[in-house]
């Protein structure tokens, strides 16, 4: 192994998140302070993440990172070449190969089941925050359940919009108690938040808030009777592997103004491609 | 229905050496429905001081004024105001309005008061301001930017918009027309046919005589500037 | 006849200093309530104190609550004390921009309190908005229009909007035309008189200004160092002060 102490971390900093872990895993929703370490990476790159990943990953496991459903950019290269060198576990880019998961603002496409962790690095944990700038005030709207406010964002969406234009980090109320910022994922995965099989983690490390979400626990987005919640999506298939129900990013790819549009979860593409689907961009 | 008994009323000038004057002294006398009283007395003898007392505008200190059912002096001020807008009307020689109102909502005001339709309220006030001759062209506007007569006609329109029981007057015919201090002149004859109690200071003689039953003299219970 | 508001004995002493002292009297429903006093006379301090901004060190604040009857507000929960906050009762700031959402539309500004209480229909939320800026006469077409784009005396009878939408039934009003030009002044002193009227509000008004008590309050307070020195009906207690300090308050007003 390495010099360093497994994932990183040291012993008691990893029970005080683990302790934070299971506090929010007791309180769906809810936002635990944690004394967040500094990690060698800059804020903004998933150290509230990493922090979650490294208090529990045990060497058994095996761990994947996702970056907006990518396996190959710098972030997710760099978190699992990290993991590698200070835990020396296992890595895979197979959804279903990995116990622990962790993901920048995407859900995998392919649904994760029972036993397997999906740890979310978030930049602002408090869905309040647009409109209320104080903590203290935050904190209480939570404690007393005034969640007014957030309709009152997605009031001002329809009226400037016609419709909720938030596509991402679309709040969602927990078990009919907290209301909860997924992290920036797109409002197409919210629905897969719900009723999930699988555990889901949230690390703030800049702002120092642990969340989590116990399997199988009741996730609703907001939204309004004459406006009802809808997970959108580019209205294309994959060029790549012609998945009609995937989210998908754009590409441009010419001056010309030539496009594509991508499976984002690169791993499910690559698998369906391998199954032998092809779309009409696929070489 | 007024009914005042052993009235008093001093001032105390706190901000000029607590100089105390007393203004009236034991007045008491009672007006029935239908009655009509008029105060007489040189100016500063207390008249318009009684009047003011009688509208709860002005603290007695000692006696008792019976409006109705309520005394006036222990009344709590919710009472006062209950009192003004049921019973007791009161138009003064000054009109004291809220910039940009209509006038023709000046005018229905009372009447909105008690929960009469905007619509029927309107309607009464029209017929009140033609009847004081205030022309139609400037009934959307404020009266504030009436003449003194004009505004003094306003005044009463309003005062008699309500069929109040009973009623205060100070000086209704002062500087009127001919024409319009008749048209007054019968609306104070209609209310006490109606039987309202009224009590008023009219400088005007032949007015006072026309409508009056009954006068009394200020003066008599003014004991004048004490030391 | 329940008083609408029971204000027994409050006190607030900030340290040494007093804020206010054994302040007491009953709120009618329907009547209008001013409170005048020159700067640091303890007036502002009441008020939040009646309105449970601020923790008095003694006394009781009893509400006629709808569900309950009287109820000291003092030792009422906290969510329910905002609950009323956000129902029952309303509060208008001297500065507009207190009261207001900047960064939120007029409608959504409005729509707020409506939401605050559960209210999830967008089309309802968005013409019930839409109705009460006609009421304080804002016109509709700015519905979607930021207050930052208002002028002063938009702002203050857009938070008049904002707070009067759930149908309260008492509100707490700070110097609500202090800051605005005489002109506007008269406009939203006129709109607030309407108001009053036809929903039948009670209202507690604190100023220094006794035009506008005179024209908006029914009752009067005149408080000096924290102390009420008289209370009467509005024009006895102008027209016919009694106490030395009323007296040089109503001689001070110059006449125009």
């Amino acid at each position: 192994m390495t010099d360093y102490n497994f994932a990183y971390l040291d012993e008691q900093t990893k029970r005080m998140i683990r302790r934070a872990i299971l506090k929010g895993l007791a309180i769906p929703g809810y936002q635990v302070p944690f004394a967040s370490r500094e990690m060698p990476m800059p804020y903004g790159w998933g150290t509230g993440g990493v922090q979650v990943s490294a208090a529990v990953l045990t060497p058994e496991d095996t761990f994947k990172v996702i970056d907006q459903g990518a396996d190959d950019t710098t972030n997710a290269v760099s978190i699992r070449t990290f993991f590698e060198r200070t835990a020396g576990v296992e890595t895979t880019t197979t959804t279903c190969d990995a116990s622990v998961i962790q993901t920048r603002h995407r859900i995998p496409e392919e649904p994760l089941s029972e036993g397997q962790i999906l740890v979310y690095q978030v930049p602002i944990p408090e869905p309040l925050r647009f409109l209320e700038p104080r903590e203290s005030e935050t904190r209480k709207m939570h404690s007393l359940e005034e969640y007014g406010l957030m309709h009152v964002k997605l009031y001002e969406d329809i009226s400037r919009h016609g419709h909720i234009a938030t596509s991402y980090a679309y709040p969602v109320k927990v078990e009919g108690r907290y209301v909860m910022d997924p992290s920036p994922i797109p409002k197409f995965d919210n629905p897969k938040l719900g009723d999930m099989a699988a555990i889901q983690l949230f690390g703030a490390g800049r702002e120092q808030r642990i969340y989590a979400l116990p399997p199988y626990t009741q996730v609703v987005s907001l939204d309004f009777e004459d406006h009802p919640f809808e997970a959108s999506k580019a209205d294309h298939p994959c060029g790549m592997c012609g998945a009609i129900d995937s989210y998908l990013d754009e590409l441009i790819i010419d001056d010309t103004g030539g496009r594509m549009f991508v499976c984002s979860d690169t791993d499910f593409c690559e698998a369906r491609q391998l199954a032998g689907h092809k779309g009409k961009d696929a070489a | 229905m007024i009914e005042i008994r052993n009235v008093s009323k001093t001032f105390t000038l706190h901000n000029q050496g607590s100089a105390v004057i007393e203004v009236i002294n034991d007045v008491s006398f009672a007006v029935a429905p239908g009655e009509c009283v008029a105060l007489t007395g040189a100016s500063g003898a207390g008249k318009s001081t009684l009047m003011r007392m009688i509208y709860g505008n002005y603290l007695t200190q000692a006696g008792e004024i019976r409006i109705g059912d309520v005394d006036l002096v222990q009344a709590a001020p919710r009472e006062v105001i209950a009192l003004r807008r049921e019973v007791l009307g009161y138009v003064s020689q000054f009109l004291r309005v809220v910039p940009r109102v209509p006038t023709l909502d000046v005018v229905a005001e009372p009447l909105r008061a008690v929960g009469v339709t905007a619509q029927d309220a309107q309607a009464r006030a029209e017929v009140l301001l033609t009847q004081l001759n205030i022309p139609q062209r400037p009934w959307s506007l404020s009266p504030t930017t009436f003449s003194g007569g004009e505004q003094q006609r306003v005044n009463i329109a309003r005062g008699f918009a309500r069929h109040y029981p009973a009623m205060l007057l100070d000086e209704p015919t002062a500087s009127l027309d001919a024409a319009n201090r008749e048209v007054v002149l019968s609306l104070i004859e209609d209310a006490k046919a109606r039987g309202a109690a009224i009590i008023g200071i009219f400088h005007d003689e032949a007015a006072r005589t026309r409508v009056c039953d009954r006068e009394i003299d200020v003066s008599r219970f003014t004991p004048g500037v004490a030391a | 006849m329940t008083p609408l508001l029971s204000v027994q004995g409050i006190s607030k002493r900030y340290g040494i200093h007093i804020g206010c002292a054994d302040v007491s009297f009953d709120l009618y429903p329907g009547e209008v309530m001013g409170i005048v006093g020159e700067s640091g006379s303890g007036k502002s301090t009441l008020l939040n104190c009646l309105a449970g901004h601020l923790a008095p060190d003694e006394g009781q604040v009893i509400f006629d609550t709808r569900a309950d009857g009287p109820r000291d507000t003092l030792t009422m929960s906290e969510p329910e004390r905002r609950m009323l906050g956000r129902t029952d009762w309303a509060f208008v700031h001297q500065h507009a921009r207190d009261g207001l959402r900047m960064g939120v539309s007029a409608g959504g500004n409005v729509g707020e309190r409506l939401m605050a209480v559960g209210e999830r229909h967008y089309g309802n939320i968005r013409n019930k908005a839409t109705d009460w800026l006609g009421r304080v006469e804002i016109d509709a077409a700015r519905v979607d229009d930021r207050p930052t784009t208002f002028s002063g005396g938009m702002q203050q009878r857009l938070q008049i909007a904002r707070n009067l939408v759930t149908g309260p039934r008492l509100v707490f009003m700070d110097e609500p035309t202090g800051g605005l030009d005489v002109s506007v002044q008269a406009r939203l002193l006129d709109l607030l008189r309407g108001l009053v009227r036809d929903m039948g509000l009670s209202a507690i008004i604190v100023t220094h200004d006794l035009a506008v008590v005179r024209l908006l309050a029914d009752r009067l307070m005149v408080m000096k160092s924290g102390h009420v020195v008289e209370a009467g009906l509005t024009d006895q207690v102008l027209d016919d002060p009694q106490h030395a300090y009323s007296q040089l308050l109503v001689s001070s007003v110059l006449q125009v």
